[in-house]
């Protein structure tokens, strides 16, 4: 009893210790990140990494998920002949929720595991070592720009999820479905307002800065070699995975709430 | 006693722990300008973590670090990097950066400082291959397109490229043949000559140490146990030193073989 006791303790101050050093490393990369000099070459070259070669597993899911999403609304709508609300329930559900957080749990899958394994391997091999030698701050070269990036990105990127998505949808209730395409667009557009897609944004953003900050976090602090970096990746991805349906929630709560 | 007598680095009393491993355990040193210093001494004897506490990479638990009389442990982040601008380091795995090409690599501080436009560094950047023996078709390859000997020449040149006043090489000859090893020592000398730097070279190569060396300081657990001109190395009857110079099993250096 008295082990599993000790056990227990052991777990919470190594989340607390965990959680604190966390802190201390965003508040040293905000700190350092946001004085010059500034690398926008780096921002760009990540810029593209996140934003336009995720493109295509954004546009995907976003496609694939609008096409279920319809199937499934319009076979339990029609148990009570509401299917004209198809349209509604998709673009809503796309842009206030599927969007950003399945943009966000398939961008800290490509990208917050690259980061960390980027970052990782240079911790490991000395690279990071070898930039602060060259006068050049690892925060404000490596970790900054990928926290712009991901920031600036990922709303780019569930823009583009809830037009694809809400395209998906329109598809399978046209060809598949059978519905008006005029109807169709117009129950789509006719209950959607602007703070639907906006807070979708405004959730990207957040998902964007915390996918990029785990995986430098977990990059950054990596050690011991091959296995560390292996472990580096898995704990950027599950941490911003988690963190991203926990804000999911709590932006939800501040927008939506009555 | 003149300026230029006092030492350029300076290490008094320096300690540092890992958890319960005391790797520096009240190191003292002082290398003059212009001197080139070979420190040796058994894997795990603390060389690295010297280096790396003298660049501030390690903070040191306690003592003294200076270079030109200017204080590392608890320097400002300005002064850190004042103190950086003068030293070059060359990592014992290279430490290339792998997503940059070489020539980028070699004029890396020369472009984040804006001295030199894009065309001018990589003309620079084939200058300082062709110091270090290789051909200007090198520039455009990425650090994984070489043999470990071309990417220690590279790091060399990355090294030498800023011209400083200090410079480290850390384990330069490791995982070479000897004629690629010899290479190297020659490159080091030259360049160090050349530049009329003061160097710290860590190597467990006696070849490479007679080499490079005007002087010659041996550590063992965190101190250093001896230190002379390189040609009194032979004739010292220090016993860590003859132990360690002609690899005995028996000596005062005890090696844990479990």
């Amino acid at each position: 009893m008295i082990s599993f006791c000790a056990n227990i303790g052991r777990l919470f101050l190594n989340f607390l210790q965990g959680t604190g050093h966390f802190i201390v490393f965003m508040s040293q990369a905000l700190a350092i990140g946001i004085r010059p000099p500034y690398y926008s070459r780096q921002v760009l070259k990540q810029a593209i990494d996140i934003g336009y070669f995720s493109l295509p597993v954004v546009g995907l899911t976003a496609t694939f998920t609008g096409m279920v999403l319809a199937l499934q609304s319009y076979t339990g709508f029609a148990r009570f002949s509401a299917e004209g609300a198809v349209a509604t329930v998709v673009v809503l559900s796309v842009t206030r929720e599927l969007a950003p957080v399945l943009a966000g749990l398939m961008v800290a899958g490509r990208i917050g595991a690259a980061i960390a394994a980027e970052l990782g391997t240079m911790r490991v091999t000395e690279q990071i070592d070898a930039l602060s030698t060259l006068s050049t701050d690892p925060f404000q070269y490596l970790v900054m720009p990928r926290i712009i990036a991901g920031t600036l990105m990922l709303p780019l990127l569930v823009l583009v999820a809830d037009i694809i998505g809400v395209f998906g949808g329109y598809l399978v209730s046209i060809y598949k479905l059978g519905f008006n395409p005029g109807n169709y667009l117009h129950q789509t557009l006719q209950y959607l307002k602007a703070m639907d897609v906006i807070s979708g944004l405004v959730k990207a953003a957040v998902f964007g800065f915390c996918i990029t900050i785990m995986g430098c976090y977990h990059g950054y602090y990596s050690q011991g070699g091959a296995q560390g970096v292996g472990s580096a990746t898995t704990n950027a991805v599950v941490s911003s995975s988690i963190l991203i349906l926990i804000f999911n929630y709590l932006l939800t709560a501040v927008f939506f709430d009555k | 006693m003149t300026k230029h007598k006092l030492p350029r680095i300076f290490l008094k009393d320096v300690h540092k722990a890992f958890g319960p491993k005391k790797v520096l355990q009240g190191l003292n040193l002082e290398v003059l300008s212009g001197e080139s210093l070979v420190i040796i001494g058994g894997s795990g004897t603390g060389k690295s973590v010297m280096l790396k506490c003298i660049l501030g990479l390690i903070h040191a638990d306690k003592g003294t670090i200076q270079i030109d009389q200017q204080e590392v442990i608890n320097a400002s982040r300005t002064n850190l990097d004042a103190i950086r601008h003068k030293i070059s380091m060359l990592f014992q795995g290279s430490a290339l950066f792998d997503s940059l090409p070489v020539w980028e690599n070699i004029s890396f501080v020369l472009l984040q400082e804006k001295k030199m436009t894009r065309t001018q560094a990589r003309a620079y950047a084939i200058e300082k291959l062709a110091s270090v023996g290789l051909p200007a078709e090198v520039a455009d390859l990425y650090p994984a397109e070489l043999s470990g000997g071309m990417q220690r020449r590279v790091a060399l040149a990355r090294a030498i490229a800023p011209k400083p006043e200090i410079l480290f090489f850390d384990e330069p000859t490791t995982g070479l043949d000897p004629i690629m090893g010899g290479v190297i020592n020659e490159l080091i000398r030259a360049s160090v000559d050349e530049l009329g730097a003061t160097a710290i070279t860590i190597t467990h190569d006696m070849a490479s140490a007679k080499k490079i060396a005007d002087k010659i300081a041996m550590i063992y657990q965190g101190k250093i146990v001896w230190q002379g001109p390189a040609k009194d190395i032979e004739k010292t009857d220090n016993p860590y030193v003859q132990q360690f110079i002609h690899g005995r099993n028996q000596g005062p250096i005890k090696v844990d073989v479990k």
